[in-house]
């Protein structure tokens, strides 16, 4: 069995113009289809908009798609979410957290959604912080008083405490500092090492699909573009890097990116985001 | 142990979890928490001298009797607002941490979860009430010479069933609307309260407003808390109030909690849980 299936996913959003009535819909996954076996790393590279954290969402069931399927180990997403729920966790970009509590009182009350009683959570939460390389005397502080890198890591604690078979990670180390950075992705390939997770990684950064994960894949306007180990991938776009893959699959040059040549994004009204 | 008492002991501990962020944040916010409840006392004050002032200005009225009949009102008028307040934060303020969409992925059931909320709510809701009350009343001279205080908390337990229920519904809102949404628990309050008689008899209103009356839960919680507070009426008397009480209550929760699933099945369909990263 697939740890994560994946069969011609579709999400679309309408987007509300500021100045049109009718915001015209766009495809924010487009037919995606691919699989991760048990215990695999995949990492998922895709510009800004390019549908990745849809997917992330699709998958832990904070979205429900408009079609195709996403199993988790098995279980559908939409028809069985209880059961997905149970074996998925994630990190994302933001750590978000309740800013006035604790790392410990934010880890504690996360963990009791999953079940852990009080007295697991004693036990297990000094633990894993100290597996992060959080310092022991922030413990008590307030969130709202680390740095970002600091609050990453309780972000991680959190992910792991519920022992997740599978972890969503989205833009883990984004914003980071190069040490925090390189800290994280060690401890995300310990986490393998000791543990059967499978991980979908998404992230911006090359260097850093390229040493976690088995397989690379390229997401474009919500369409898988390719999926494969670092080699196929060089070969398919006669490229030397990872980056020059990706710039080649995704059809353009760095300059076309983003302001100018990226109608889509441009075109998208400006949304409150809270 | 079987699958099922796992699962249902995870859903009790996840309850537990609900409950223990809510007196974290309390306790964070404490300073606030005394603000408010200040401003309360204010606030109720304003009403409660009301049966004085009528009198000052030449109306004839038990002045007694009916400053507590304004307590009363005033008194459950704050109770629904700190009902209500908590349940619409359910989702107002996780989605202002942030982290509402690691509780919604939680395998934490909506229903344990708006149980959760709902049980700091009676809590919390009960021991700010019973301040209240306590610091309101020393202002006046109250008619509560027969007063059955034990009848009058059975009444108000079993209306929170049902205010519980209408909570949950208006819970749904800020997941619709993020800026606006927490207020429509203040209109659900409004609405309920004008219609039930808060300070009033339900018999001086319009016709239309009395058919309203019949099936808001607040109208029978006032009158039965009143009626055990001023007339010493005991439990068994009060059937009357409690019956339409336990069928509103018996209604108001499933459907509460089908309005919020339908919210929620709504908010993840256009991604509107949270919109970032
Ligand atoms: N909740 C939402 N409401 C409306 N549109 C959305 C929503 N979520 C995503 N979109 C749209 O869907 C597309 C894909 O967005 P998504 O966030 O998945 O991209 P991403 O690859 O994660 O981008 P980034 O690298 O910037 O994080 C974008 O065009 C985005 O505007
Ligand atoms: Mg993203």
């Amino acid at each position: 069995m697939f740890a994560v299936e994946v069969h011609n996913l579709r999400k679309e959003f309408s987007r509300r113009s500021l100045r049109r009535r009718s915001g015209k819909r766009t495809p924010a996954l487009d037919g995606v289809t691919f699989d991760i076996a048990r215990g695999e790393c995949v990492a998922v590279l895709g510009r800004n908009g390019s549908g990745k954290s849809t997917l992330v969402r699709v998958l832990s069931t904070l979205i429900l798609p408009d079609g195709g399927e996403a199993r988790v180990f098995g279980h559908d997403v939409v028809t069985d979410g209880g059961a997905v729920r149970r074996l998925v966790n994630r990190v994302s970009v933001e750590a978000s957290f309740f800013k006035k509590m604790s790392p410990v009182e934010n880890l504690s009350y996360a963990a009791r959604f999953y079940g852990l009683g009080i007295r697991e959570t004693r036990e297990r939460i000094p633990e894993i912080l100290d597996r992060v390389g959080f310092p022991r005397s922030r413990r008590d502080a307030r969130m709202e008083t680390l740095s970002r890198g600091t609050q990453q890591k309780v972000a991680l604690a959190r992910a792991l405490l519920t022992s997740p078979v599978l972890l969503l990670l989205d833009e883990p180390t984004t914003g980071l500092d190069p040490r925090s950075k390189l800290e994280v992705q060690e401890f995300i390939r310990d986490i393998r090492e000791e543990h059967d997770t499978t991980i979908l990684l998404c992230t911006h950064d090359m260097v850093e699909a390229e040493i976690l994960a088995e397989r690379i894949g390229i997401l474009e306007r919500g369409s898988l573009l390719c999926l494969g180990p670092v080699e196929e991938l060089l070969e398919r776009f006669q490229a030397e890097t990872v980056e020059q893959a990706f710039l080649a699959s995704t059809g353009r040059s760095v300059e076309d990116d983003d302001e100018n040549g990226n109608e889509d994004e441009s075109e998208q009204p400006l949304e409150v985001t809270t | 142990m079987t699958r099922a008492a796992i699962a249902v002991r995870h859903q009790l501990i996840g309850l537990l979890g609900v409950v223990e962020r809510n007196a974290y944040l309390v306790k964070r916010y404490a300073i606030w928490e005394v603000t408010w409840f200040v401003w309360t006392v204010a606030n109720t004050l304003t009403i409660v001298f009301i049966a004085k002032g009528v009198q000052a200005a030449g109306g004839t009225l038990d002045v007694k009797r009916e400053t507590t009949v304004l307590l009363i009102g005033a008194v459950i008028w704050s109770y629904l607002g700190i009902l209500f307040e908590i349940l619409t934060q359910t989702v107002g303020w996780e989605r202002w941490e942030g982290t509402i969409e690691y509780t919604f992925m939680a395998p934490l059931s909506r229903v344990v979860h708006l149980l959760g909320m709902g049980a700091f709510a009676l809590v919390y809701g009960l021991i700010r009430t019973a301040l209240l009350f306590g610091v309101i009343a020393s202002f006046f001279t109250l008619q509560l010479g027969r007063a059955d205080f034990w009848a009058a908390f059975v009444v108000l337990a079993i209306a929170s069933i049902s205010f519980l229920g209408v909570g949950v519904m208006t819970a749904v809102f800020p997941l619709i609307s993020p800026e606006k949404g927490t207020q429509l628990g203040f209109i659900a309050q409004g609405m309920l309260l004008v219609v039930s008689g808060v300070y009033y008899s339900v018999s001086i209103l319009p016709g239309w407003m009395q058919a309203l009356a019949k099936i808001s839960p607040a109208t029978y919680a006032l009158r039965g808390i009143r009626h055990a507070l001023l007339d010493g009426a005991g439990v068994g008397a009060l059937w009357g109030d409690i019956w339409p009480l336990l069928v509103i209550g018996v209604v108001s929760i499933p459907l509460g909690f089908a309005v919020f699933h339908r919210g929620e099945i709504y908010a993840k369909k256009h991604g509107m849980l949270k919109r970032s990263g």
